[in-house]
């Protein structure tokens, strides 16, 4: 049986190549490695914001990516979401409305509504990214992200600027939506603390090359 | 006074829906897209500011003057060249505007549109053009004061025929001449309101801008 995602990528830019090969079962995997290892760019090769030399990448039936020769899927054919570091909420929109940016129809309040209520925080609906605080705009982020029902979802260090409790917390929260959605992810991280208590595995990176994996229950 | 007014209106309803198109297009092009020569481009069409109104309106004389196809259109000394005069100055205003505009739309706020399913037309409506509208207006503003008051690009190669393309500020001149103060105060009081309250937007633009990244 194969894997549920099977990626394999190369990228130039300048001196710097990543060359990312792997797959990955319907699971949380952790991307761990140093900084400029190239994870950030392996997520933005994943959802299709940037474009390899050469690669393919197959997500459960559908081939997103066949290059060179295929066809190759653009962000918003592709079902996956993607996180950012810096969270990328829309400054002009309110919380509901950048949870129901992804959605369509006449239902997509009440579904924004729905998943703000998922992430505890249907009272700040009506407010904007400017008028939260970190915390909230990181459940704001992963509300809109998992609105869209995508088929994976990505997240780029999204903890990376919370500290101590409110970093736990939020991985706790991670994990239950994972759980309650059955959404495959990967993680992206340099934390040691965020590989034991979210990942099932673990994928290192290190100078543009993904390495290898193992089961976090292995470390 | 009243014809010169009715023309410099006309010159501007055909130049705002021009500036607008070519200078959001222009814009865009330049503070999103990575191509050989963008610094060259952007120093081209920023030429027409630092020319003189009369280097530029007497090659725009000698471009029109040369090519059979303007010529036989009858576009100098007409109303399309007031218009066309108008534009050629203010046009680098609105581009330098609509550019910095849309630069300072973060890219990562774009990513973002096309990953939750907007296709590049969707992200330029609803992200890159709503967060820049500020940019734009205050761009808009500015290059349309500018084309309400062009003088010598207009004098150049449309001339000052009243009722056809005499706009207020040659109306001002003409008046000077023939001693009419009178008139020469009112249009130029009005040209000068005009001034003043474009000034007054931009700043309201710009302290809204600094406001919503508070």
């Amino acid at each position: 049986m194969s894997a549920w995602l099977e990626a394999s990528f190369n990228y130039q830019i300048g001196q710097f190549n990543l060359q990312v090969d792997f797959t990955m079962e319907r699971e949380i995997g952790v991307l761990f490695g140093p900084s400029g290892a190239g994870k950030s760019l392996t997520l933005r090769l994943l959802a299709g914001l940037e474009f390899p030399v050469r690669g393919s990448m197959v997500l459960g039936e559908r081939k997103l990516v066949d290059i060179p020769g295929g066809r190759t899927l653009r962000p918003r054919e592709r079902r996956i979401a993607l996180v950012f570091q810096h969270l990328a909420l829309f400054p002009h929109l309110t919380a509901l409305e950048n949870v129901a940016y992804g959605l369509t129809g006449n239902s997509r309040y009440r579904q924004a509504g729905d998943w703000l209520e998922r992430v505890h925080l249907q009272e700040l609906a009506k407010r904007y990214p400017a008028q939260l605080s970190g915390g909230q705009k990181q459940r704001v982020a992963l509300a809109r992200a998992l609105a869209t029902r995508p088929d994976f979802l990505l997240l780029d260090e999204p903890f990376s600027t919370l500290e101590g409790p409110l970093r736990r917390s939020l991985r706790r929260e991670l994990k239950r939506l994972h759980r309650e959605t059955q959404t495959p992810l990967l993680y992206v991280t340099h934390h040691i603390e965020d590989v034991c208590s979210l990942g099932d595995r673990i994928f290192f990176i290190k100078d543009g090359c993904l390495t290898g994996s193992i089961p976090v229950g292995d470390l | 006074m009243k014809q010169a007014l009715i023309i410099s209106l006309k010159v501007l309803a055909v130049d705002i829906p021009l500036l607008l198109l070519l200078g959001t297009a222009f814009g865009w092009i330049l503070a999103k897209k990575k191509f050989r020569g963008r610094e060259i481009v952007s120093l081209l069409v920023l030429l027409p500011v630092a020319l003189p109104p009369s280097v530029i309106g007497l090659y725009l004389l000698l471009l029109i003057g040369h090519f059979p196809l303007f010529r036989n259109l009858g576009l100098l000394f007409s109303f399309p060249a007031a218009a066309l005069a108008a534009l050629i100055p203010s046009l680098p205003i609105m581009i330098q505007g609509a550019r910095s505009g849309f630069a300072s739309v973060p890219v990562e706020l774009e990513d973002a549109a096309r990953t939750l399913g907007d296709s590049e037309w969707r992200v330029f409506g609803r992200i890159t053009l709503v967060l820049s509208r500020r940019s734009l207006i205050a761009g808009l503003t500015l290059a349309s004061a500018r084309a309400l008051g062009d003088f010598g690009v207009t004098l150049m190669i449309a001339g000052n025929i009243p009722g056809t393309t005499q706009t207020l500020p040659l109306f001002i001149y003409s008046k000077m001449e023939s001693l009419d103060f009178a008139k020469a105060h009112i249009a130029a009081l009005l040209l000068a309101v005009i001034g003043i309250i474009s000034l007054a937007l931009v700043k309201s633009m710009e302290s809204n801008k600094h406001e919503r990244l508070a």
